[in-house]
């Protein structure tokens, strides 16, 4: 199946990527956390760097693949705006969020980052069901 | 050796990494996103293969900074080792859940979506960017009522 092939090989760079910034530069690859502390012009050369490569990867995947990366956004505006506020928010008081703690907390087995896991993905996927009961 | 410009070097091959590596996955999709998260729906597994291969190799990553003294281009290992499980750090997972589930974006799929310039996704980024910035500005000035350790000074040395 392509859509498991590809949900793996992107799995894997994104697990390279964590793994590149850990070994050379001793640091977390947790999106939050570089984007909370550039908006606080800590570390923002560095973190303006990283999001700059993060937003440069689907123009590489147009360069090789020739077709960009697809993305459905269906949320209505107001809904957006109240997911953003709240990814925004609950990432930087939880300490990270799927990278941070997903990503690089699991794999140092980290006991604060397992329970942020369960945590966010139980309040995800309760959320998801509601959502799908109303409708 | 001039270990300041490998250093960004490193930073930005990483997010590059990053980025390809989110759009091939299919994360870059909230309607994927949102249906890996329909568990009693209409279920669809393989992002979960997402986060198994990322773990997969970050945790080599890990094994291999065990063995360093120091990073390649740092004097230090910045990483984090409190241990300490709080009610901030439960409740804000709770609340960033809660959003991710609402629209299927967490930050880092938000943030590299933003060079297809879509609206949505960049209302989604500027909405997200305002609620990070309520939080550090006004919330995390507050210390924490439960006492856990993580208060408003620790939170710059936190690199999650």
């Amino acid at each position: 199946m392509n859509e498991y092939g590809n949900a793996l090989s992107g799995g894997l760079l994104i697990g390279l990527s964590a793994a590149i910034l850990m070994v050379a530069n001793g640091r977390v690859a947790g999106i939050s956390g570089i984007a909370g502390r550039l908006l606080q012009g800590v570390q923002a050369s560095t973190g303006a760097l990283f999001i700059l490569g993060l937003m440069a990867g689907p123009l590489l995947f147009r360069l090789v693949f020739g077709a960009w990366p697809v993305v459905t956004v269906t949320s209505s505006w107001p809904l957006l705006v109240a997911g953003g506020l709240l990814v925004g928010f609950g990432s930087r008081m939880g300490s990270g969020c799927t990278s941070g703690h997903g990503v690089v907390g699991l794999a140092r087995l980290s006991r604060r980052s397992i329970a942020a896991v369960a945590t966010f993905m139980a309040a995800a996927i309760v959320t998801v069901l509601v959502m799908g009961l109303l409708g | 050796m001039n270990s300041g410009f490998f250093r960004l070097a490193a930073t930005l091959l990483s997010g590059l990494v990053f980025g390809f590596g989110l759009s091939l996955s299919g994360m870059l999709d909230p309607a994927r996103v949102r249906a890996f998260l329909d568990i009693t729906g209409n279920w669809n597994p393989s992002l979960a293969f997402v986060l198994g291969g990322a773990v997969f190799v970050s945790a080599l990553g890990v094994v291999l900074t065990r063995r360093l003294k120091h990073p390649l281009f740092d004097e230090t290992f910045h990483l984090p080792d409190n241990q300490v499980i709080d009610r901030r750090l439960i409740v804000g997972a709770a609340i960033f859940g809660v959003g991710w589930g609402l629209v299927g974006l967490c930050p880092g799929p938000a943030l590299a979506s933003l060079s297809l310039g879509l609206p949505p996704t960049m209302l989604f980024v500027a909405a997200m960017v305002f609620g990070m910035l309520i939080h550090d500005r006004l919330v995390a000035h507050r210390p924490s009522r439960t006492g856990g350790g993580t208060e408003a000074g620790a939170r710059l040395s936190q690199p999650h």
